[in-house]
């Protein structure tokens, strides 16, 4: 009669592998060492009790994620897993306060060029302006030295009833 | 005479001897504490773990089990291993927005780029 070979758990436990093994599926025999490490750090109870609570299609899941634990703890038998994960908040913190430095300095660049464009369009404004004026005062002047030449066709008394301004300014 | 037992030895309900391997870190009031670690890896594997370590490393290592412990029962599934792939994860995104931002930072400070916005000669 052919009989299937053990799991990996029962083969080390050296019992008989039931058909309905809860291992059989997560610890083949053709990976010892795998069951092996569960075993030594949470022991075959425990695995066999975490697994039963847990539905079947998330047993595969937990079993890799023991298996993690359980190597980490036999490299770091002080800190296991513990240890990667105060490693990465740091690693995570870090980083986080490099983020906030750098986009501390894209704003403060981003405020400059905002700045530099205002004093462009300021002193483009200025440019136009001066330009309009020196045009009307070359024009003024050219204007002056037209109405000059007939300055003795200017009725001085219509002038004073009627001053630019509305009213008398003539006194 | 009732001398207090550790909540490891209460909760195994057992004589707590003078030089009990988990007194020192599974006081009695706070029996949660050894609860959690003895469901996920037994009272005997801590045990182990814990003789096979310097005394000195014994706290720490106390504390990390009853961490690990924890976040197992917390999820059952992921445990530490979950926190560890969150962590790698959230580490990923930072190094990419971390990377692009110097890009963009690169990119403003190019003389090129500056020129565009420079003022006209006067």
């Amino acid at each position: 009669m052919g009989g299937t070979s053990p799991c990996a758990s029962c083969k080390l436990l050296r019992r008989r592998c039931a058909k309905d093994c809860v291992f059989a599926p997560y610890f083949p025999s053709d990976d010892p060492h795998k069951f092996a490490i569960v075993h030594k750090v949470f022991g075959a109870s425990n695995v066999s009790k975490m697994l039963q609570e847990l539905p079947v299609h998330q047993r595969g899941d937990a079993v890799s994620s023991l298996v993690y634990e359980a190597n980490a703890r036999a490299r770091d038998p002080v800190y296991g897993c513990v240890g990667a994960i105060s490693y990465l908040q740091s690693q995570v913190s870090q980083l986080q306060m490099q983020l906030a430095v750098a986009q501390a300095e894209i704003v403060c660049i981003q405020m400059q060029q905002d700045h530099e464009q205002q004093q462009h369009s300021l002193n483009q404004l200025m440019m136009d302006e001066h330009e309009k004026s020196c045009f009307l005062q070359n024009n003024f002047i050219n204007f002056s030295s037209a109405a000059n030449s007939n300055v003795a066709n200017v009725n001085y008394d219509s002038f004073k009833k009627e001053s630019l301004y509305g009213h008398d300014m003539v006194s | 005479m009732n001398s207090s037992r550790c909540a490891a030895c209460k909760h195994l309900r057992r004589r707590c001897p003078s030089d009990c391997i988990f007194a020192p870190y599974f006081p009695s009031n706070n029996p949660r504490r050894f609860a959690y670690v003895h469901k996920i890896f037994g009272a005997s594997n801590v045990g182990k773990i814990l003789q096979d370590l310097p005394v000195s490393y014994r706290g720490e290592a106390a504390n990390t089990l009853c961490y690990e412990a924890y976040c197992r029962i917390k999820d059952p599934v992921y445990g530490c291993a979950g926190i560890v792939d969150q962590l790698n994860e959230q580490l990923k995104i930072a190094e990419y927005q971390l990377a692009t931002i110097k890009a963009a930072i690169t990119t403003a400070l190019q003389p090129s780029y500056l020129l565009d916005q420079s003022l006209p000669m006067l």
